[in-house]
């Protein structure tokens, strides 16, 4: 039984004269493994932003299990369940591994407004955090701080803070760019052992990565849905060949 | 799976959980404080002066060091303190040191948060000239309100009730002023250690650290980093009243650009986000103040400024941070892999 978590009904962002998001219904079902592609400056990231509330949408409507939450701001959206990972690392950089996840769970949990007790005597939430660095096989550099890994590793970190909030919705901007491919199985392999339940939508370049995680694609151009299908579908799709596949070269 | 508890073992979860234990060497500046005492009795009035200094460079130190709140503007704060303690006890209406400080205090936290709620909408160099402009504001005010504050002359000779009702302020051996401002700094310090160890401060190095992310993970950042400036306003609000009375007098330096400046200083000599920053940076700084002033009593700032030059360029932490490095250096020398 899926349900749908999150979708938009003809949402449109404008940056003065530039439509960056066209009228895009969309949405993510529990469980579904959605890929947004599209050429550079199709507005991926944009969209994502749409979702997590960085913007207002010009106009449309974003839901969430049905309820209206166009106007709720990023944070009470991550309250809800709808986490992110960045194309660009955000972390926090001068913290150790632990502490960069502690600060997602400590939140989570509600941990993080206390001021007169030690954030170490939160044995709960260093016991999750360090729990969840087990799974994504970061344990080892728990104490490192962000700058002295590589950075296949911090991209790591970036997907273990969202997994730290507990996401229904898990939105993945580019979760392996940047990444060496020697390095980049790390990534594949946490994004393989994501939890079922939840539904992802990943946004990438890389079709290899696309194809062999994504149930369903969307190709966005120029901010607007030009396809949509299957990954049968859309690798088949001349339209989609032509302006996408053709200058992005699959495998 | 092995007991639940295990991953507690890791040295990393364990350092979290151990870090914010007292070590033996943080009763150091305590004790250096009480020989002091001892050692220099004719110069308590320079140990005051410093000790209300440690103070006020802590409070900014919990806005900009840790938090990461860019002010050119704290001695708004310290001089709202020092202004209502000042004033309230040079017209007589209250002169009970202890909970003096506390509208002091109260006052300044008034006047942070009012302001915190306007200003904290923006960042870097925006709120850096906001931060300025609220101070320069109640620079102004004070100047024009003669009556109350004797503008540009100050409130000269007020006297205080004795504190506790034992001990009191003698302008000439300030012997109360210096335990009662050592007793005052003691207790702001523990509860901002308190504070930075915090799950609250640990939130606030996040906002630091990366704001986007923050947001990302659900904080309220802007709800946060007002209540670490409101806090961080009262605490230079009880070192502004501290200083009003330990010098029994006010004027409009507490309320200066410069007295602004001298706190950055410090704490960009000591090194910010760091604790103890405050007190190597004011006693780095008022030191050298007291020497360079001697040699060079018409160009000392000379001197102190091509130092802020040497650690600009060299040791970006300030001294702590220099500290560091060697540490580190020397580590990494000894086990050559």
């Amino acid at each position: 039984m899926t349900t749908t978590l999150i979708e938009t009904h003809n949402v449109s962002k404008s940056f003065g004269a530039l439509r960056a998001a066209s009228d895009i219904n969309f949405r993510i079902e529990s469980g579904a493994r959605r890929a947004l592609i599209g050429p550079n400056g199709a507005g991926k990231t944009t969209f994502i932003n749409l979702l997590t509330g960085v913007f207002a949408p010009t106009a449309g409507r974003v839901l969430y299990k049905g309820r209206d939450i166009t106007d709720l701001p990023q944070a009470a959206r991550v309250k809800l369940g709808i986490a992110r990972t960045f194309q660009i690392n955000r972390l926090f950089r001068g913290l150790s591994v632990l502490e960069n996840v502690y600060i997602a769970i400590a939140e989570r949990l509600g941990a993080a407004p206390a001021m007169l007790h030690p954030a170490g005597r939160r044995r709960d939430v260093i016991e999750e955090s360090m729990h969840l660095l087990e799974q994504l096989k970061l344990a080892d550099d728990a104490h490192h701080s962000i700058s002295e890994l590589p950075y296949g590793r911090q991209r790591l970190v970036e997907l273990a803070i969202a997994l730290g909030l507990k996401p229904e919705v898990l939105l993945l901007d580019e979760p392996a760019a940047g990444v060496p491919s020697a390095e980049s199985h790390i990534i594949l392999d946490a994004i393989d052992a994501l939890p079922a339940h939840i539904g992802v939508l990943i946004i990438d370049h890389d079709m290899d990565l696309v194809f062999r995680f994504a149930r369903h694609i969307t190709v966005l151009v120029r901010g607007a849905i030009f396809a949509e299908g299957t990954p049968k579908e859309i690798g088949a799709n001349p339209d989609v060949r032509a302006v996408y596949l053709g200058q992005a070269s699959h495998g | 799976m092995s007991a639940p508890g295990y991953v507690l073992d890791h040295p990393a979860a364990r350092a979290l959980a151990e870090r914010h234990r007292v070590r033996a060497w943080e009763a150091l500046p305590w004790l250096l404080a009480i020989a002091f005492y001892f050692a220099f009795p004719r110069h308590l009035g320079f140990g005051t002066e410093l000790l209300v200094a440690i103070l006020f460079a802590i409070s900014l130190d919990l806005a900009l060091g840790y938090a990461g709140i860019i002010t050119l503007g704290h001695a708004a704060f310290f001089g709202a303190g020092a202004y209502t303690v000042g004033m309230l006890a040079f017209h007589g209406v209250w002169k009970e040191p202890i909970s003096g400080l506390l509208l002091g205090g109260a006052v300044a936290a008034l006047i942070g948060l009012a302001s915190g709620l306007v200003l904290l909408r923006t960042a870097g160099l925006t709120l850096l000239m906001l931060t300025l402009c609220t101070m320069a504001l109640l620079e102004e005010t004070a100047n024009f309100a003669h009556a109350y504050t004797g503008s540009f002359d100050g409130l000269p000779g007020i006297t205080f009730k004795p504190v506790l009702g034992l001990f009191e302020f003698n302008p000439l051996i300030p012997r109360t002023q210096y335990v009662y401002a050592l007793v005052v700094l003691f207790i702001g310090f523990v509860f901002v250690r308190t504070l930075i160890y915090s799950p609250f401060g640990q939130s606030l190095t996040g906002i630091r650290e990366n704001t986007l992310r923050m947001h990302a993970v659900g904080a309220p950042v802007r709800v946060r980093l007002v209540i670490c400036y409101t806090i961080s306003a009262a605490i230079a609000g009880v070192a502004g009243g501290l200083w009003a009375q330990t010098n029994l007098y006010v004027n409009l330096s507490t309320l200066s650009l410069d007295r602004a400046a001298t706190v950055l200083i410090i704490l960009v000599l000591g090194g910010y986000g760091r604790l103890y920053g405050s007190f190597i940076g004011a006693v780095a700084y008022m030191v050298l103040a007291h020497f360079l002033s001697q040699i060079y009593p018409t160009a000392w700032q000379l001197g102190l400024g091509l130092l802020l030059v040497l650690i600009a360029l060299f040791a970006r932490n300030g001294i702590l941070g220099l500290f560091d490095t060697l540490r580190r250096h020397f580590r990494a020398k000894r086990a050559p892999s």
